[in-house]
């Protein structure tokens, strides 16, 4: 087994220190495989960054309710009645004032435009009841204050406000038909409200004729549990055709079909790509081993195996396609870590959001890169092993 | 040509197919080979002494007869036991010297040492003494690149001699040599065979080389001439 192992050991320093004379051709490889795992883990980045945004958002102790069967906020709708039925459902927590802690929200789609591109976005504007901010844990306003009810005020999500042009404290913006005061920003723990603009519900409706209707009600429960008790009550009313959920698994749902979605165009995307710097790596190999034959014919002829030849090769190409993932790993890194970006929701509103990199997702991208150096070595390396030896000697 | 022959040939059939042709390279070959003996292998450009070599040296097969090398039948063995009689038995010396050019001279000399159980320090021992047998005890750190065609020449035979073979196969080992040169190479390989009693196969175009040798075998249309020095 030594002797073997010595075999190994020498075939291997014996590629590797070949390496330089086929410099340019070994980094071309390396190059088109940090190419394959960089486009790989951008997307895997923007995937995950997005869903931690979202799964960030909305507490297991606050309840949602949407029109029955509702996928977004934008397409439920809620009448006033139904909010006072939901007001008076069980399960529910109370404020100081010993009134229960709903908000019955609106959500409007506003235009914006994105500072970076100065193109038009689709933002959303949240109408929230009196206790808007109450029923969530974690809203704080970090600059100027809360909106007065009934005004034409509105509070901004904190990544909003440096992703789109024209919500800085104290600005007036035009939504819909009306003039509307930033005078507050506020943060929500990293989550997606953090995007958004909220107002005054009443203000909302009356401004952009709404009366009576809302979209959603919050509710927050006396404890994760309590949402059971709230959703028989909802079920057993036939005048709430409403669907009640918590604000978490809500905003998990909305994160799966949009993950799914760039999950679904990076892999391809780098697979295809991967296919390239396969091409590339035999292409590599296999000059490896015919600029080596007679070294490894010579080999042979002393009497080493043709075990030792295929091992060589195949470290030699796996050497390479892990520096190429090692590399494509960093470079993600450096330049999209905690890059911050926007991109459309599930209600067609603009989400902002921080490309991620977690060690899982840079082993995915390095474990790529391994298979294109394994595909990419296995059939030169049979090749080094299969050579004859009286061919090879004859150069 | 006794029962104490280190190789034995008999009747050795070997050809080569190229597209449509085949052309038969021996037919029926019949050699004898004693231990201690350094044969020169002479003939016309294409006549089988490579392939012979090659043969002896168990890189590759008969069409048919029987090679028996130090007591052993070499022809048809699988080509990891093939591996090991090399290992075991054949030093080669080729005419461009076929040295790792990444590797050190000595490095290179220990090549065939990694085949054997022999010990790091162990090891170092015998590649010391090859390169000193050949007179490069000086050039062990030496690259490839770094010394003449000579001294290369010399690193390859001490390469093929560390792991004490029984059979010295060269396949015109002077043939990219100027004379003088060529005659220092000629000079070690003889000191291996009178000294070391090593046997010895050289194959060369050079009548000058071939008088190293203790006979000249001259190989024409797959048959054997042999001469001796005076003729
Ligand atoms: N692998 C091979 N395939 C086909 N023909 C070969 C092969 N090796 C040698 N030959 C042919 O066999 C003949 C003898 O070759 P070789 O032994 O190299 O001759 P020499 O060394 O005497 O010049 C030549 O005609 C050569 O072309
Ligand atoms: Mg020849």
């Amino acid at each position: 087994m030594r002797p073997f192992l010595l075999q190994v050991a020498a075939v291997t320093l014996i590629n590797l220190k070949s390496i330089p004379q086929r410099f340019w051709l070994s980094l071309s490889t390396v190059v088109a495989v940090a190419l394959v795992v960089m486009v790989l883990l951008t997307f895997l980045a923007m995937s995950y960054g997005f869903q931690k945004t979202l799964s960030g958002t909305g507490a297991a102790d606050v309840a949602i309710a949407l029109r029955g069967g509702a996928a977004a906020e934008i397409n439920s709708a809620v009448t006033r009645d139904q909010v006072r039925l939901i007001e008076e459902g069980p399960g529910i927590d109370r404020g100081a004032d010993g009134r229960p802690l709903t908000s019955a929200e609106l959500y409007l789609v506003v235009d914006g435009v994105k500072r970076s591109t100065g193109t038009k976005a689709n933002l959303p504007l949240r109408g929230v009841g009196r206790d808007g901010a109450n029923v969530r844990k974690g809203i704080t306003i970090q600059a100027g204050r809360m909106f007065a009810p009934g005004s034409n005020e509105v509070v901004v999500g904190k990544s909003l406000a440096s992703e789109f042009a024209g919500f800085d404290l104290g600005q007036t913006v035009k939504l819909g038909t009306s003039q509307w005061t930033v005078v507050g920003v506020f943060t929500a723990d990293g989550g997606v409200f953090e995007s958004e603009i909220w107002a005054d519900a009443p203000a909302v409706q009356s401004l952009f004729k709404r009366e009576n209707y809302f979209q959603t009600v919050r509710a927050r429960l006396e404890s994760p549990a309590a949402l059971a008790s709230l959703k028989q009550y909802v079920e057993s009313d036939p005048r709430l055709k409403l669907d009640v959920k918590t604000e978490q698994d809500f905003y998990a749902e909305q994160s799966g079909q949009t993950t799914d979605l760039i999950q679904k165009l990076g892999w391809p995307l780098a697979i295809a790509m991967a296919f390239g710097a396969l091409a590339g790596a035999l292409n590599t190999m296999y000059s490896s081993v015919a600029a080596r034959a007679v070294e490894i014919a010579t080999l042979r002829a002393i009497g080493f195996g043709g075990t030792p030849a295929f091992i060589g090769t195949l470290v030699e190409s796996l050497l390479l396609s892990v520096i190429g993932g090692i590399i494509g790993a960093v470079a993600t890194w450096l330049i999209f870590d905690g890059f911050t970006t926007s991109t459309l929701g599930a209600s067609f509103t603009q989400v902002v959001f921080s490309f991620h990199l977690s060690p899982a997702l840079v082993l995915q991208g390095v474990g790529l890169a391994l298979v294109v150096g394994l595909v990419g070595g296995l059939f030169p390396a049979i090749r080094a092993a299969r050579q004859p030896i009286v061919a090879g000697l004859a150069g | 040509m006794s029962d104490h022959a280190l190789v034995r040939l008999e009747g050795v059939t070997k050809g080569f197919v190229k597209g449509q042709e085949s052309i038969a390279i021996f037919k029926a070959l019949d050699l004898a080979i004693p231990t201690g003996d350094f044969v020169a292998v002479m003939g016309p450009s294409g006549s089988g002494k490579t392939t012979l070599l090659n043969l002896l040296g168990g890189i590759d097969h008969v069409d048919a007869g029987a090679i028996t090398v130090a007591g052993q039948r070499i022809d048809g063995l699988s080509e990891n036991a093939l591996a090991r009689y090399r290992a075991a038995n054949v030093g080669f010396v080729f005419q461009f010297y076929n040295l790792m050019p990444m590797l050190t001279a000595a490095q290179n000399v220990e090549l065939p040492l990694l085949l054997t159980p022999l010990k790091k320090a162990q090891r170092r021992t015998h590649v010391e003494t090859a390169l000193a047998v050949v007179g490069l005890a000086d050039r062990a750190k030496h690259y490839p690149r770094e010394m003449s065609g000579g001294q290369q020449q010399r690193v390859a035979i001490a390469r093929a001699i560390v792991s004490d073979p029984k059979i010295l196969l060269c396949d015109e080992p002077t043939g990219d040599l100027d004379r003088a040169t060529a005659d220092e190479i000629l000079g070690v390989l003889q000191t291996l065979n009178r000294e070391l009693g090593k046997t010895i196969v050289m194959v060369t175009h050079d009548p000058a080389a071939a008088r190293y040798a203790k006979r000249t075998l001259h190989l024409d249309k797959g048959q054997f001439f042999e001469k001796d020095l005076a003729a």
